[in-house]
C-alpha cells in the first residue's frame, strides 16, 4: 500500500513507542523538476527501516545513511542533492532537479 | 523534533484538526501552531496562507528560515440526494481530490448501480451525519428539494461550521427554507452561510454543468475562506 505523509508520521511515532531510535527527513525546498513535493517525509529507524520518500528513489540511500548518523549524534542535518555531476561524491537526481532535505532526530 | 510534538501532530490529524509544525532551520527550535494561535504567532500571516493553500513551505523572516509542515484534514464532500447532479458530481469530485459520500434515504435513488465509484448511504441525514462527525473541513450539498431530507442536513451543517453549505432550489424555495430555519432558531448570519441558489453563476443548464458550478463554488469556499476564524476544538 502506498504510504501517505500522514502514515509516515504515525509510523515514526509507533517506532518510537517500540523503543527504536527514529529520524525524520523532510523535503524543504525544490528547484526544477523535483520528484517529490516540499513537505514529503521519510522516516528512518536506527536499524535501517524506512517509510516514505524524498525523491523517486534516487537519493533515499544517502538520506538513510545520514539519518543513521543523525540518530547516533542527535544533530540535525541539511542535505542538498542535485544532478549527479554537481555532487559527484553522492547520488544525484537524474531528473535534473535539486532538492534540500532537512534531517532531524525525534528525541525519545 | 521532540517526541511530544510528533504525538501532538499525529493526534491533531486523527481528530481532523489543522496544525502547523514550525521549524527554525538555523536553531532547530520547533513549535506547533494551531489556527486559534494565528493572531499571536510571529509568523501568523505566513502560517495562515500556508494553511489555506494546504501545503508545507519554507518562509523567511528577518533573515531567518523557517519550515512550515502543514497538516490539514482531508476535505470531505457530503452530498444529500442520490440524484442526477450527484451522478455527474461524483467523478469530478474524485478527480479534484475530495472524499465524497452520498446520503439519501430513498433506496430507489441510492443504489450502487447508479454510483459505481462512490460511497452511497441509504439512510436519513439525521442518522448518518452525527457519527460521521462533519466539521469545518466538510462541505455539504443538499440536492433533494425535499425539506424532510435536506433541512436536517442543513441544520447540522450550520452547527458544525462546515466550510461550505449549499442547497439546490429556486429563490422562492429558498425563501420558504429560510422561514423554516428561522423558526428553528437559526440567526440571519447562520442562514446567510447557505449558498442558495447553489453553485457559481456560470449559466449552468444540464446536471453536469450544475455539478461543475457547485464544485467550483466548493473550491472557492475552501481556498478563499480565512481559517483565522477557527476556534479551539
Amino acid at each position: 500500500m502506498l504510504a501517505s505523509d500522514e502514515d509516515i508520521l504515525g509510523q515514526a511515532e509507533a517506532w518510537l513507542r517500540a523503543g527504536k531510535g527514529v529520524a525524520l527527513a523532510t523535503v524543504i525546498e525544490t528547484w526544477g523538476s523535483a520528484p517529490r513535493p516540499v513537505g514529503s517525509h521519510l522516516a528512518i529507524t536506527e536499524d535501517g527501516h524506512f517509510l516514505g520518500s524524498v525523491s523517486g528513489g534516487c537519493v533515499e540511500g544517502d538520506v538513510v545513511t545520514e539519518a543513521l548518523d543523525c540518530i547516533a549524534d542527535g544533530k540535525t542535518r541539511m542535505l542538498e542533492f542535485g544532478v549527479a555531476d554537481e555532487t559527484a561524491w553522492r547520488s544525484g537526481l537524474s531528473c535534473g532537479g535539486r532538492i534540500r532535505v532537512y534531517v532531524e532526530k525525534v528525541s525519545s | 523534533m521532540k517526541r511530544a510534538l510528533l504525538e501532538q501532530l499525529n493526534a491533531a490529524r486523527q481528530e481532523r484538526r489543522a496544525a502547523v509544525l514550525v521549524t527554525a532551520l538555523e536553531s532547530g527550535d520547533q513549535r506547533l501552531v494551531t489556527p486559534d494561535m494565528l493572531g499571536t504567532d510571529l509568523l501568523g500571516d505566513e502560517i495562515d496562507a500556508a494553511l489555506r493553500a494546504g501545503k508545507s513551505r519554507l518562509v523567511e523572516q528577518e533573515g531567518k528560515s523557517f519550515f512550515l509542515t502543514v497538516q490539514v484534514p482531508p476535505v470531505r464532500l457530503v452530498v444529500i440526494g442520490a440524484v442526477h447532479i450527484s451522478q455527474a458530481l461524483a467523478p469530478m469530485a474524485k478527480l479534484a481530490g475530495f472524499d465524497m459520500v452520498i446520503v439519501d434515504p430513498r433506496t430507489a435513488f441510492a443504489t450502487p448501480e447508479r454510483f459505481p465509484d462512490v460511497q452511497v448511504i441509504a439512510e436519513w441525514p439525521e442518522t448518518v451525519l452525527p457519527p460521521m462527525k462533519i466539521d469545518r473541513y466538510t462541505a455539504i450539498c443538499c440536492f433533494t428539494h425535499d425539506p424532510k431530507i435536506d433541512d436536517p442536513a442543513l441544520e447540522q451543517a450550520l452547527r458544525a461550521q462546515c466550510f461550505y453549505v449549499g442547497a439546490l432550489g429556486s429563490r422562492k424555495t429558498h425563501a420558504k427554507r429560510v422561514e423554516r430555519l428561522e423558526a428553528k432558531g437559526f440567526t440571519p448570519d447562520d442562514i446567510a452561510r447557505i449558498r442558495a441558489p447553489i453553485g457559481l453563476d456560470i449559466g449552468a443548464v444540464t446536471p453536469t454543468e450544475i455539478a461543475v458550478s457547485v464544485l467550483g463554488e466548493v473550491i472557492l469556499a475552501l481556498r478563499k475562506k480565512p481559517l483565522r476564524m477557527e476556534t479551539p476544538a
